[in-house]
């Protein structure tokens, strides 16, 4: 083998770099998230689809709200009726059951690094003391 | 054929993880087939770069593309035909990082019947820089799915990423810019006949591949959402070694995830080598001092040099009696 000492040298960094999340993640564990609600009952819509999709639908609300005043929103899949809220004091909103950001939404968010811009303009729930 | 095969292969393929996961065989495609595919990958890409290690480079053959160093008044061109180590570095750099001998790609054209005129021609380099670019951001994108905690810089490419802010989940510019320059590779391969001549199945399957990863990606992430909790969760246990197969996962991740396993086990003995070819090109990473500097060929045979002092040493006595005039009395 010519120029060993090179070769092996980048081989080696190489594969640390493609195994760094092995080696990296030792004594480590899966460290499911569970995010936690405050109040039981159903969502909008069920927990599976909300989990895929809450994102689109608090989207959808946002437009439809701003662009068209339409404040209602019937459930695709128990055909009640919502208010398009997502953090009105005193109304139903998301954060009536879902009050805790740190427990319910940051539980996930930060789990897959996702950073949403939600509180950018809405008021964070606070938790009452 | 040569089109439509490789297409049909990778048709193939995803058939067999949509029916496979479909008949209950999760674990095979969230677990085993991933490591299998990336102990392929690493063992394989090993066992190729020391194959090109083994492989004598004799004499100096950088491709020069400028004034060699020589007299002192003649200016050298330090970049185009480098004579020390820094040179070679800086231009193996500008190489892999922005793929400089791509850019000076020339296009031969014959016009009014029978006159040939070269021309610039940066397509090609504009859609291999967007393709490759892409596909690396993507890649160190993905790392947030397998680290926990997240490192700060890939929680910065994400935003840099989906600076736009645009829809939610936030678009990438990446996942734009991998489609369309996917596509553009492929279809110049179709449309341009010279280069549909030479085009191989080894050509358009890593294209049909990487198409298909892509554009299951995209899926996922703005069409058919699917539940990314639980694929890190999956993530997370195979790299901690307690393989975890949460359910509710659609079967759109594990046909991503087989396609990707494909093109991990496919990497090492194809042309997506070049990842680990660049770096091993005599013609790019070799510093031009053949004159300044001597080379010897590895596979000389050692051969026994006889000097004349020794031949007349041997032969003295033999020499003076015949009347030789010898060197040493």
């Amino acid at each position: 083998m010519y120029d060993a000492g090179k070769i092996i040298t980048g081989l080696v960094i190489f594969v640390g770099i493609v195994t760094y999340p092995i080696w990296g993640s030792l004594g480590g564990s899966v460290n499911m998230p569970e995010p936690v609600v405050n109040k039981s009952g159903t969502c909008v819509e069920s927990a599976e689809y909300m989990r895929a999709n809450h994102m689109q639908i608090l989207d959808e609300w946002r437009d439809s709200v701003v662009r068209d005043n339409d404040r209602v929103y019937t459930s695709q899949q128990y055909g009640t009726k919502f208010d398009k809220s997502l953090s009105t004091t005193g109304k139903t909103s998301c954060t009536s059951c879902h009050s805790n950001k740190e427990e319910f939404c940051d539980a996930c968010h930060d789990y897959t690094a996702v950073a949403p811009y939600c509180w950018e303009c809405h008021i964070e729930p606070k938790e009452e003391i | 054929m040569k089109i439509i095969n490789p297409l049909i292969i990778v048709l193939v393929l995803v058939a067999l993880a949509y029916f496979g996961v479909k008949a209950g065989l999760t674990a095979l495609f969230g677990v085993v087939i991933p490591y299998i595919a990336i102990v392929i990958f690493l063992l394989g890409f090993i066992y190729k770069v020391i194959g090109w290690a083994k492989s004598p480079v004799p004499f100096r053959i950088p491709t020069t593309c400028g004034q060699e160093k020589s007299l002192p008044w003649i200016k050298q061109n330090k970049l185009d035909n480098p004579s020390s180590t820094l040179g070679v570095v800086i231009r193996m750099a500008l190489e892999i990082f922005l793929f400089r001998s791509l850019f000076r790609n020339t296009k031969a054209e014959v016009y009014e019947g029978a006159k040939l005129k070269y021309g610039s021609n940066k397509w090609l380099w504009l859609g291999g820089i967007v393709f490759h670019w892409s596909f690396l951001i993507i890649l160190v994108r993905h790392s947030r799915l397998f680290l926990e905690p997240i490192p700060g810089f890939i929680t910065f490419l994400e935003k840099a990423d989906s600076f736009m802010q645009v829809g939610v989940p936030l678009f990438y510019m990446t996942d734009a810019g991998i489609l369309a320059a996917v596509t553009y590779l492929f279809l110049r391969r179709v449309v341009e006949p010279q280069i549909k001549y030479l085009s191989m199945p080894a050509d358009y399957f890593p294209l049909y591949l990487i198409l298909s990863i892509a554009i299951t990606g995209v899926l996922m992430r703005y069409f058919i959402r699917v539940d990314v909790v639980n694929i890190k969760a999956l993530a997370r246990g195979l790299v901690t070694f307690q393989p975890t197969i949460p359910d509710g996962i659609g079967v759109l991740f594990y046909i991503h995830l087989f396609l990707v396993s494909v093109l991990a086990i496919y990497f090492p003995f194809s042309k997506l080598m070049h990842l680990g070819g660049v770096f091993l090109s005599p013609t790019r990473n070799l510093a031009n001092n053949n004159r300044a500097v001597r080379h010897i060929n590895p596979w000389n045979p050692d051969i026994k040099i006889r000097t004349y002092e020794e031949y007349e040493d041997e032969f003295r006595e033999h020499m003076k009696k015949v009347g030789l005039p010898v060197d040493k009395e």
